[in-house]
């Protein structure tokens, strides 16, 4: 018998023998024995109803001996024997137990199985064709897994609301629905806006939304990830592509500095959903609607692909050659305090090390970023909407980004600044800068996915890419940092920054060397001593703490509270 | 919003006071006191219990359409209840139904689960059948309103009850 | 006290051995408090004030007395579930939502002597510790509810409700609450979730046991009318002696409920285990229609398997065993278990050879697709299922085939739900094609094995 802890139990799954803490759901214990148990009404983050059934397993106890019948004898590892319940029990809700016994197949479990996934398609309309969740449908995937391949069924179905806007956002089919209420409890337990109810009875139930409200919560996508079924789906994703042709990429979402997780899916360089991937010290399940359904802003049509340069108030088309040598040409005429680097609080880590090298080899008198404060919802979206203000922080070495803005106005205003370097930002719509203010420089160089005000009037024009189209670092509000991976090719010839500011500064006759960002971390690692001895690896894909910020993230704060009065497993 | 008499909306303050624990608990008796003046519960119904109780308009849909003893459209002035469970069908209670329909002038030809009542042309009765009413020994039986008849064989001689 | 009399035509059969329903049918009865006290109403209340409630519930479990709702489960154990360390309030509520087809005894209690079930509650409520209870009462009884609010308004009145409860420093708030028609509020987690102003979808237990996380997640207590009555009558016999009525393990009186195809069907009550079926076709309800035999007997409320009138049941183990034929089956819990159906809640229909199986089927199986609450899959779906299939059998367009995917659909909600509504529904089908699947089969026509009963399978890929 392996070593007792006291907040241990020993549990035999399939015929071997585990240990799990005391209060694990049967659930949980199999997935950590490696053993999937196939569900729909459960999950982890709310609260478990327990109606599905899918997640009925056969169990066992030690038998218990007739008043003066002999003890049951521990066998050789110290277990006692089991005696089989040929009642099932539902693995999502019940909790493990000294000594129980649970069978994930034998005709007990598998015979739940076959009968519960016989009786969810008896009703549903098999459309499975022309349904968006084909291909992610637990339905079909339990159907292969657990279903008998055909149905007895030869009635009449129950006919329900199909194509139902129940918001903005979400589609409603109410046939497809397997009244899981996954969405019901995510409305009311996390979102706290409950709209969704279930109406009716019986095999006539309905999921609604009532009469009248939508279900149009910053946060309503969620519902559609967690519906098991083609029940929910996304109005703004439904019927764009099959599932299965796309490329997952997991990256990072980079509209606050909460860095929510996400997976990018995508096909042919074009990217057609975001979705929030797990991280329980980010963003848990979920994520805001605003910032899922940003990704739409990169294909815009003002998209730049290539160099510019501007002559006789025109811009043209350049090569990147001609580009870097005539902002280097103007800049090596001017003295480094008549410089000014603005910089992104977007920028990933490695790009900002390039940066602060730039400003080093200009003697740039000013480098600064444009703030974006807005106001935290309470939930996952920070009140700073810039993604890495702490790598700012860290690697520019501001102390308050954003503060010395006015400053490099004033300047510019003084006529002390001549030239402006303008990195990914749009300096006349988000920083405050009026054309007119611009318009007094010598020289202004802009980088941006996108054409905007500010290229407009630059000298330079350098097409740099946005966040899918570039791997790299980032520390979210609470000083995680987090890896922010390459989902697509960016478009033309357009460069990610750090490859911009490198030929910059090669051009102006410094560093050498090809790096890549992978590359820069290391010389992160290397120079900024919070990263010291951190390797791209050790990240992985959920980030790791790096500094202490003090901040927290509201949602979480209350998953852990809902976690340790045991409403949720978490 | 739901014209309720000072009277009513008073008698229903009390029947909440029965609740001191959880006012949503008070859900039904709202409920049972708005259908017992208004005929049925409205969509103003259901908004006015969910903000006499601090509830989410959806939740108090979710009650009324669950339960087979509230209506959400308006009833004949008598409506009647013939139970149809077992005892009673095996008592003539089907046989009670079509006989009422017939002597009231009532088409049940358009019930369906969603509409399970059908009123009569004058809007005077209508009729609906109910699960189990638990007089099984003494089918059939039906509800007329509140009122509660067992062995029902004269059909006249209750519907003059009801005029 | 005078010899009490009976109005004409509802005199107790002299088999029956009248406690709760004494005062039912009673001439010069009525519901007032003054009717009840001068028989010594509320006596056992005082009584009981004066005792140690851990005493009061020994006394409980002492009788034997099993619940009369349906389960059976010994009363006094029950209570005793209320964990030791709670510090929680503790509520009691009496289950009077009588709503088993077949089941019409709590009515008459409610009606009649409602006092009685006051009295009973307050007695419980004392015992296990709950200051506040509730009287579930189904929506379809109305004048009971009006009757009972009454009755405790009149108790409260003198001093046996309310703030220190006969200067015991007890106090104790009942009231009523009333459904709104649906079945699967007489499941106890149903009916606290109804309660609590949601839809009664019954709650998953493990965690929810009642007795430790029920009405608003604190220990509570779900008691049908009938038990709570008769724990006034065990603190008037005391345990023991209580347990000497009725028969071993199936203790004191309960009420029968006849109904269907007998001369004179009622309510009986009787001790339990006394009397067989056969004494309650014969005896109490009268006989059999003229020329009509016995076919069918359901005797426990429509969820009880369906007992057939010509076979053999064999009750007991080893040496103890012997054969029963239906009308020798004594009326007790254990014996009904044996036989492969129960007592549950005590509503004994009766089926005579002009009853058609299959239709006897459909009508059941319409209630239980109509009174399916809907929260989990097997009950959901399957209801409805094995249904709309009678349903066919019924029209005559069904195969024989039909009547094994009926039996396949019931199989797969038995034991695999929620609450015991997934039996409920599935055992008459069970025990219909089990006991009667010749008869089933004889409604069916071979020729429609696999025919297209339902166009929509044609037409399904067309509307995509």
């Amino acid at each position: 018998m392996s070593e007792v802890k006291p907040d241990l139990v020993d549990v035999q799954i399939d015929g071997v023998w585990h240990q799990f803490p005391k209060g694990t759901r049967l659930i949980e214990a199999c997935r950590q024995a490696g053993v999937e148990v196939p569900h729909y009404c459960y999950h982890p983050k709310l609260t478990s109803p327990g109606n599905c059934r899918m997640c009925l397993v056969e169990t066992g106890m030690p038998p218990r001996p007739a008043p003066g019948a002999e003890s049951p004898q521990p066998d050789e590892s110290g277990h006692l024997p089991i005696s089989w319940i040929p009642r099932p029990v539902i693995a999502c809700a019940n909790t493990v137990a000294p000594n129980m016994g649970v069978r994930t197949t034998g005709p007990i479990t598998e015979g739940c199985r076959e009968g519960v996934m016989e009786l969810l398609l008896a009703n549903h309309p098999l459309d499975c064709p022309i349904c968006d969740q084909a291909g992610e449908c637990s339905l079909q995937e339990y159907s292969v897994e657990h279903g008998k391949g055909e149905s007895r069924f030869r009635e009449q179905k129950v006919k329900k609301p199909k194509n139902v806007d129940v918001g903005p956002r979400v589609r409603l089919d109410d046939e497809r629905c397997i009244m899981c209420s996954r969405c019901i409890r995510f409305t009311d337990e996390i979102a706290d806006d409950p709209v969704l109810g279930f109406t009716d009875r019986g095999s006539h139930t309905v999921l609604t939304v009532y009469p009248g409200r939508e279900l149009a919560n910053n946060y309503s996508l969620n519902t559609v990830d967690i519906c098991p079924v083609g029940a929910l789906t996304s109005n703004d994703f439904r019927f764009q592509m099959r599932v299965w042709f796309m490329r997952q990429t997991d990256t990072i979402d980079v509209n606050c500095a909460t860095g929510c997780n996400v997976t990018v899916f995508s096909r042919q360089n074009k990217i057609y959903r975001v979705v929030p991937r797990q991280n329980n010290d980010v963003n848990s399940d979920w994520m805001p609607d605003s910032h899922r359904l940003s990704f739409h802003w990169i294909d815009s049509d003002a998209r730049l692909t290539e160099p510019m340069v501007k002559e006789n108030g025109k811009h043209r088309v350049a090569t990147w050659g001609e580009a870097i040598a005539k902002t280097v040409e103007k800049l090596t005429s001017l003295s480094g305090s008549e410089i000014a680097v603005i910089a992104s609080a977007r920028m990933t880590n490695e790009e900002l090390l390039m940066v602060n090298r730039l400003v080093k080899q200009l003697g740039a008198g000013h480098v600064e970023i444009v703030p974006r404060m807005g106001e935290a919802d309470g939930y996952l979206i920070s009140a700073d909407r810039n993604p890495n203000t702490n790598g700012v922080k860290l690697i520019l070495g501001l102390e308050k980004p954003g503060s010395a803005l006015e400053r490099v106005k004033s300047g510019i205003e003084q006529g002390r600044i001549k030239a402006l370097l303008c990195l990914q930002e749009n300096l006349v719509e988000d920083g405050g800068f009026s054309g007119e203010l611009l318009g007094k420089l010598d020289f202004l160089l802009a980088t941006h996915p996108h054409a905007n005000p500010t290229t407009g009037i630059a000298d330079v024009v350098l097409p740099g890419a946005c966040w899918a189209e570039k791997s790299g670092t980032m520390i979210n509000v609470t000083g995680r940092l987090q890896r922010l991976n390459k989902a697509v090719d960016a478009p033309g010839e357009t460069l990610e920054s750090w490859e911009i500011v490198r030929d910059l500064i090669q051009a102006l006759g410094g560093g050498n060397g090809i790096y890549s960002a992978m590359d820069l971390f290391k010389q992160l690692a290397a120079e900024v001593p919070e990263f010291k001895g951190l390797s791209w690896g050790q990240i992985g894909d959920l980030g790791l703490p790096l500094i202490e910020t003090g901040e927290t993230i509201p949602a979480l704060e209350r998953e852990k509270e809902r976690k340790a009065a045991g409403l949720i497993v978490g | 919003m739901l014209a309720v008499p000072q009277d009513l909306e008073a008698e229903i303050d009390e029947r909440i006071t029965h609740y001191p624990v959880s006012k949503r608990s008070a859900v039904l008796p709202v409920l049972h006191h708005l259908q017992h003046h208004f005929g049925y519960i409205s969509e103003q119904a259901v908004e006015w219990t969910a903000a006499k109780l601090g509830l989410e308009p959806i939740k108090v849909l979710e009650v009324v359409t669950f339960y087979p003893g509230f209506r959400q459209e308006a009833p004949g002035k008598y409506h009647i209840r013939v139970c149809r469970t077992l005892s009673c069908a095996m008592a003539g209670s089907y046989e009670l139904m079509e006989s009422l329909c017939d002597k009231t002038g009532i088409d049940r030809s358009g019930v369906t689960h969603h509409h399970p009542i059908a009123i009569s042309a004058d809007g005077k009765y209508s009729i609906e059948f109910a699960e189990c009413l638990a007089s099984c020994g003494f089918g059939p039986v039906c509800m007329v309103n509140d009122d509660f008849h067992e062995a029902v064989t004269d059909v006249d001689g209750l519907l003059k009850q009801y005029p | 006290m005078g010899a009490i009399t009976y109005k004409r035509g509802r005199e107790p059969h002299g088999k029956e051995h009248r406690v709760i329903f004494r005062n039912i049918d009673r001439e010069g009865w009525d519901a007032s408090i003054g009717t009840y006290l001068k028989e010594g109403g509320y006596e056992q209340l005082k009584k009981a004030l004066k005792m140690e409630r851990a005493a009061i519930t020994e006394e409980v479990k002492k009788s034997g007395l099993r619940g009369r709702g349906g389960a059976g489960f010994p009363c006094g154990v029950k209570w005793g579930f209320i964990p030791p360390s709670n510090t929680k309030p503790v509520y009691l509520i009496c289950n009077a939502d009588e709503s088993e087809p077949g089941t019409f005894k709590d009515r008459y209690i409610l009606h009649q002597d409602p006092h009685q079930l006051v009295e009973g509650m307050a007695i419980a409520c004392f015992a296990v510790g709950a200051k506040l209870a509730y009287i579930y009462i189904r929506e379809e009884f109305p004048e009971a509810a009006k009757i009972v609010e009454k009755a405790i308004a009149e108790a409260h009145e003198k001093g046996f409700l309310g703030k220190d409860i006969q200067g015991s420093g007890f106090d104790l708030e009942i009231y009523v609450h009333r459904g709104a028609g649906a079945y699967i509020c007489g499941e106890e987690t149903g009916l606290i979730e109804s309660l609590e102003g949601k839809r009664p979808y019954p709650r998953i237990k493990p965690p929810y046991f009642p007795a430790a996380m029920g009405l608003y997640l604190c220990p509570t207590i779900v008691n049908n009318v009938e038990t709570l009555c008769h724990v006034k009558h065990i603190i008037e016999m005391g345990g023991e002696e209580y347990a000497k009525t009725g028969t071993k393990n199936n203790t004191g009186t309960r009420i029968l409920c006849v109904s269907g195809d007998v001369q004179k069907p009622g309510y009986f009550e009787v001790e339990v285990g006394k009397v067989t079926m056969g004494e309650v076709i014969n005896d109490l309800c009268g006989g059999l229609k003229p020329g009509r035999e016995l076919k069918a007997v359901i005797p426990g409320g429509s969820s009880a398997k369906v007992l057939r009138a010509d076979e053999i049941y064999t009750v007991g183990r080893g040496d103890d065993a012997r054969k029963l034929t239906i009308w020798d089956i004594p009326m007790d819990f254990d014996t009904l278990a044996a036989c492969g159906s129960m007592a549950g809640s005590g509503g004994v229909i009766i089926m005579d050879d002009s009853r058609s199986m299959s239709w006897v089927l459909n009508n059941l199986n319409n209630f239980y697709a109509h009174e399916s609450c809907g929260q989990c899959t097997p009950c959901r779906e399957g209801s409805l299922w094995m249904k709309k299939i009678t349903d066919r059998i019924v029209a005559g367009k069904a195969s024989p085939a039909d009547i094994d995917t009926l039996y396949g659909v019931a199989k797969n909600i038995d034991g695999r739900t929620i609450c015991a509504f997934g039996e409920a529904c599935s055992w008459p089908t069970e025990s219909f094609v089990e006991k009667f699947r010749d008869e089933l089969i004889g409604d069916t026509k071979p020729e429609l094995e696999g025919a297209l009963v339902n166009a929509e399978t044609l037409t399904a890929a067309a509307s995509l």
